[in-house]
């Protein structure tokens, strides 16, 4: 039994990871239909960042916000530079797009801070808590409750601001919302900026559990689309439930057959889901949706 | 209220607005009417900001609309219900006339979304369903209710027949009509010239990018070149 836990434990952490991922996805796709496939970038950016001004003096929370702030900013700039650009083009275009941005982005990462591996010390020390024969690291509750306070700030976004109403409005249709006076160019911005954030945030949690260097990034986005596939892209909901499913789905397998199967596991999970619903757990890209 | 002096506009090398004048003035229904590709979208389309301008000047209410962005012109109280609907599809018939009030919080929104309701009951009773599931004449009530929730002074309606019964189409020409007790002023682009002209104060005729004709909406419908080539009596 105590077992069991442990892999329920590092199920939930490494999920709350993915979720958080995912949640980042949603965010872009819900402005413009786009995956944004950097988005396992802005993990990486945020874990490196952080390391960077920490290595550098500066107190980690302070490291850890100038790191979110920092990678917003470079979401923003991707929107500017290379979305925006290619507006009108289909969403097959952008999204090779991003793929493009997020080897940019990488490269840029291993010219600038070599191919170590970085980490920085965890919030709140290294003494895991016993909990039913189980043991479970303090920043993992961090990293849980990262996620669980993103989906929740998200939602009452979405729902009840009349912001998170324009984001829903412009994917919706981008026309008509200009037409009943909304600023779709400042919608694509705050998305690119959120999303971009949130992922850093990940990065920031993470990074004392899973370590980072310049090339994390590209596992985090898999992982997360597949998590924000799983839920049904679009839904924070769905993004948050993917999120810990996969996580889930991996540890178990991981802790009773063998870590080489978990990837495998998870996608077969995926594949079944999708097969027989095609828009995923909570997908319904319709009413509900908001 | 609203001036037209030589507008031109292109879609990429081809120019199909070759120079368009026309002013609609407060309170009144204007109609431009003409065959599919006469370039009465496209004009609409300046109007509403979403369509670049290459030459020639809008003057609305005063002041030129010329580096306005689409998105700041229904705060000046010119909102476009454009061709195709372009109704939220995802999302309720509540929640896209809630959208339509996008730039207001005040308590007025409540009762305009009551007179939307009393001028079209049949999105009352769909308000919670999603928009995307309405029928064409559903849909073309609600993008109108939609930008009368915007509160405009000048309201461009493109081609609200376009695909419709005649007894829907009737009663939205009716509810056209009526807007101008509302204090509604309109510009109103129609292919089914009679029906447009039948409601209109004046009317203007528009072929491949230009101003054919114009003049008192009651003189066009007895004018026998247009009752010829637009009513096919
Ligand atoms: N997006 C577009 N790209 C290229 N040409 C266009 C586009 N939209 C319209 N046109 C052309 O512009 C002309 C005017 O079209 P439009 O303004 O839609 O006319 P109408 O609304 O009177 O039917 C037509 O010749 C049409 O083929
Ligand atoms: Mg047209």
């Amino acid at each position: 039994m105590p077992e069991l836990l442990q892999f329920l434990f590092s199920g939930v952490t490494v999920g709350a990871v993915y979720a958080l991922v995912a949640l980042g996805f949603t965010i872009i796709y819900n402005a413009s239909d786009v995956v944004n496939f950097a988005q396992g970038e802005f993990v990486m950016l945020g874990g490196m960042l952080t390391f960077v001004c920490h290595a550098a003096g500066l107190p980690l929370p302070l490291a850890a916000l100038i790191a979110i702030a920092a990678t917003s900013a470079i979401g923003v700039a991707m929107n500017k530079l290379a979305i925006e650009p290619a507006r009108g083009a289909p969403v097959v275009s952008l999204i090779i797009i991003t793929i493009g941005a997020s080897i940019f982005i990488r490269g840029g990462a291993q010219l600038l801070f070599g191919k170590q591996i970085h980490s920085f010390p965890a919030f709140s020390g290294d003494t895991p808590l016993r909990i039913g024969g189980a043991t479970i690291l303090p920043q993992s509750l961090w990293v849980i409750g990262g996620a669980v306070v993103v989906f929740v700030g998200l939602w009452l976004f979405f729902t009840r601001t009349l912001t998170g109403r324009a984001v829903l409005a412009t994917s919706n249709n981008r026309l008509a919302a200009q037409l009943v006076g909304i600023n779709t160019g400042f919608v694509m911005t705050l998305s690119f900026a959120l999303s971009a954030g949130i992922g850093a945030l990940a990065g920031v949690l993470a990074t004392p559990i899973t370590l980072t260097s310049y090339d994390v990034g590209l596992a985090f986005a898999l992982k997360g689309f597949a998590a924000a596939m799983l839920g049904g892209m679009g839904n924070p909901k769905g993004a948050l439930a993917g999120g810990f499913l996969l996580g889930l789905i991996e540890a178990l397998t991981a802790g009773y057959l063998s870590s080489q199967y978990k990837d495998a596991a998870a996608f077969v999970v995926i594949l079944l889901v999708l097969f027989f619903m095609p828009q995923g757990l909570f997908g319904q890209k319709s009413v509900d949706r908001v | 209220m609203l001036t037209v002096e030589g507008l031109r506009s292109r879609y990429g090398r081809i120019e199909v607005l070759h120079g368009i004048d026309l002013h609609v003035d407060s309170g009144e229904i204007v109609t431009v009417v003409g065959a599919n590709g006469a370039g009465k979208t496209t004009l609409l389309k300046c109007l509403s900001g979403t369509q670049p301008v290459s030459g020639g000047t809008i003057t609305f209410r005063g002041e030129t609309l010329t580096g306005v962005p689409a998105h700041r012109r229904p705060a000046r109280g010119l909102t476009q219900s454009p061709e195709g609907r372009q109704i939220f599809t995802n999302l309720t018939v509540e929640e896209n006339l809630r959208l339509g009030a996008y730039l207001f919080t005040d308590d007025r929104v409540e009762k305009d979304m009551g007179d939307a309701f009393a001028m079209f009951p049949i999105l009352r009773e769909k308000r919670n369903l999603a928009a995307g599931g309405l029928s064409g004449g559903q849909q073309q009530m609600l993008a109108m209710a939609r930008a009368l929730m915007g509160r405009p002074s000048c309201l461009l309606l493109d081609e609200p027949s376009m695909g419709l019964a005649p007894i829907i189409v009737q009663q939205i020409f009716n509810v056209v009509s009526g807007l101008k007790a509302l204090g509604v002023t309109v510009l109103l682009v129609e292919q089914n010239a009679f029906g447009a002209l039948k409601i209109a104060d004046r009317g203007y005729v528009m072929e491949t990018g230009r101003i054919t004709m114009e003049g008192a909406a009651a003189d066009l419908i007895a004018d026998p070149r247009i009752r010829e080539a637009y009513l096919g009596i």
